[in-house]
């Protein structure tokens, strides 16, 4: 079975980034599909739609590099290197599991491709990715330390105390905030008197910029520089990515409230089919091509599924491993 | 070597750093100004500034950097001036630290020392002098620590700074400028979790942690009782072991706490003796504690609402010659029913 490090370099081709924002997409589908049936229980939150920037996050940076981000976290944890049947069997409570099944959809980690555990609050993977990067700093090891977050943390405490120890230390940190329009089931612009995320950054005297975040050349473009800023002492960076959450906040989550026709218009701006068509047009991929690897990325997802249906449910004594203190 | 509580500290934290490369102290003020209660006197000067580091008034911020620089592969401490400020941030503690090895299998591990100053008697007011222990010894991941002087101070938190878990040391204030003759170097390491009996005797247990192990000591000294005094120096995980000991001897136990009546950490211990012990008890387990209200200003209230020296000899002579229960000094004044 390939590494999750093998799938982290596997991104350096074009095709296999394809490819994995298609597994993406495939398999938060299948998991909203699988919680409806009722084989897994709890929560889950699914990122369609935001997958160019996770597995730009994931191409950009390297392995020892460390990563915070969020409880809506499978794509990160796909994009960099976790195999779908460590996240898959984390989500239905497998001792396969990326933590052995005790901690379910919301925390996943691997450490051999730097995912620092994924928090269930809201901004708090923001400092502790600001004390990775102090450690590198300190050890002035070269490594880079990045936060993923949505623009409902910018209004937490976390997000502000977080960039500002980052700009006054001046920390090799990258914030990578995933504007999805919404903040669990709230509007962003109800929520936040600002247009652009990218000033809260500038107002901590961090280089900040919107990032096209549907693009997954636009977001590597702007991470390749922020990540080289930090790499070379130059201090934290910002991004701003406008993107969009094609399901509601969580399972519960219908997504009633949303505007008309707000979806569609960002689904024409689907980044699987943006980056899909870039690379027929470069001719790298034909149509058939394309369609030939969604099949296969399909075909794995069930693959996956009928194998951790299949694998043991966490044991009792999981729960006492790594409690810790007592 | 005879040294104050605060000197201690530094020294403990400067031998851990001198020690290991990767401890690392943060805090606010405690660099150039060597900490608002002296306690990293001299770190500064020795270690430099990447190591000893001043903070911004943010401890949702530099607990949470602490944390991600803890499981990378740091060694911090960070200093919370007042335990009440950590209330900003304790979703880093309790939440996001105690998880870590938990949530992520066993990857990541936090050794995080998180050292806060708490308690009545300075004169801070209802904000600035609370203990809070219950907030940390109810959440699983956490260790916690609290010295009752200068020796125990330096031996736990060298053994806090080496665990590989989080860690809340939660230090007296009152204590900070007390001297106590200390033992340093790695003969005055303390493990966490083993409680020291002070004294020896056979009317009852007594048992406490941080500033009250004085007074339930010179309590004892005054009243002539003859009981065990423990100190349980570690409340997460504490010393069962040692305390059922003592009362399967003794038949009686009183538990002297810095903290209110409902929910402090006594409670904890009351119940597991209750459970445990119930057939060598010959008497109501006894909890001398605080009254239900935020700590009072004025010195003589504030005086009044800690428990006195008086007040543990009175009660636990009480239960020593009458076998129940003396009634809080706030309910036989009927100021609570």
């Amino acid at each position: 079975m390939t590494t999750p490090r093998e799938r982290r370099a596997a991104l350096a081709d074009s095709t296999a980034c394809l490819e994995r924002m298609m597994e993406i997409r495939s398999f938060e589908d299948r998991i909203k599909e699988l919680f409806a049936e009722g084989v897994v229980h709890g929560t889950t939150h699914t990122c369609q739609g935001q997958e160019a920037v996770s597995v730009g996050v994931a191409k950009v940076l390297a392995p020892s590099d460390q990563v915070c981000c969020t409880y809506r976290g499978h794509g990160h944890a796909l994009a960099l290197g976790m195999t779908m049947d460590a996240v898959l069997g984390e989500i239905m409570g497998r001792t396969t599991g990326a933590v052995g099944g005790v901690g379910g959809s919301m925390h996943l980690c691997d450490r051999t491709v730097g995912l620092l555990p994924t928090s269930a609050i809201v901004g708090a993977g923001i400092p502790i990715a600001v004390g990775a990067a102090l450690t590198a700093s300190m050890f002035g090891n070269g490594t880079v330390a990045l936060a993923l977050f949505g623009d409902g943390a910018t209004n937490i405490g976390a997000f502000h105390e977080g960039l500002n120890l980052a700009a006054i230390w001046r920390l090799p940190v990258v914030f990578v905030c995933e504007n999805n329009v919404y903040g669990e089931y709230s509007r962003f612009d109800r929520t936040t008197p600002i247009e652009d995320l990218a000033e809260r950054g500038r107002s901590y005297a961090i280089p900040s910029e919107v990032v096209d975040g549907q693009s997954l050349d636009a977001v590597v473009g702007a991470l390749e520089l922020a990540v080289d800023r930090a790499r070379s002492g130059g201090g934290p960076t910002f991004l701003e990515c406008k993107t969009y959450r094609y399901s509601g906040h969580s399972r519960a989550d219908a997504a009633t409230y949303r505007p008309e026709g707000e979806l569609d218009r960002w689904l024409a701006r689907d980044p699987l089919v943006l980056y899909a068509q870039q690379l027929v047009g470069l001719g790298i991929l034909d149509d058939a091509k394309v369609a030939a690897l969604r099949g296969d990325v399909d075909r794995r997802v069930d693959e996956c599924v009928e194998r951790i249906k299949a694998a043991q449910p966490a044991m009792l004594e999981s729960m006492f491993r790594n409690a810790g203190g007592r | 070597m005879k040294m104050r509580m605060r000197q201690a500290i530094a020294q403990a934290i400067a031998d851990e750093m001198r020690a290991d490369p990767t401890v690392v102290l943060m805090g606010e003020d405690i660099a150039e100004a060597e900490g608002p209660f002296k306690t990293s006197e001299g770190l500064l000067e020795e270690f430099g500034s990447l190591r000893v580091r001043d903070t911004p008034i943010s401890e949702m911020g530099f607990c949470g950097a602490a944390l991600g620089a803890a499981a990378t592969g740091l060694r911090p401490i960070v200093e919370i001036m007042f335990v009440e400020f950590i209330g900003v941030a304790l979703d880093m503690v309790t939440t996001e630290a105690a998880k870590f090895r938990y949530l992520s299998g066993g990857q990541y591990t936090a050794p995080l020392v998180v050292r806060a100053s708490t308690g009545a008697g300075l004169g801070f007011g209802a904000q600035h002098s609370q203990t809070l222990e219950s907030w940390f010894i109810s959440c699983p991941g956490l260790k916690v620590v609290v010295p009752s002087g200068a020796r125990t101070a330096y031996g736990l938190l060298r053994s806090a700074i080496r665990d590989p878990d989080p860690v809340v040391v939660l230090e007296s204030r009152v204590l900070y400028a007390e001297r106590e003759e200390t033992v340093t170097g790695e003969e005055g390491v303390i493990p966490l979790g083993v409680g020291e009996l002070l004294r020896s005797g056979t009317a009852a247990t007594v048992v406490s942690i941080g500033q009250m192990v004085g007074r339930a000591a010179q309590a004892l000294e005054n009243g002539g009782v003859s009981a065990d005094l423990i100190d349980l120096r570690t409340l997460v995980p504490w010393d069962r072991g040692l305390v059922e000991s003592s009362v399967a001897r003794t038949g009686r136990l009183v538990i002297v706490e810095e903290s209110p009546y409902t929910g402090g950490w006594g409670t904890d211990v009351a119940a597991h003796v209750a459970s445990t012990c119930f057939s060598s008890l010959t008497a109501p387990i006894v909890r001398i504690t605080c009254p239900d209200v935020p700590v009072p200003y004025p010195a003589h209230l504030e005086q009044a609402y800690l428990p006195s020296v008086d007040g543990i000899v009175e009660a636990i002579s009480h239960v020593v010659t009458t076998g129940t229960r003396p009634m809080p000094w706030w309910q036989k004044e009927g100021f609570v029913g």
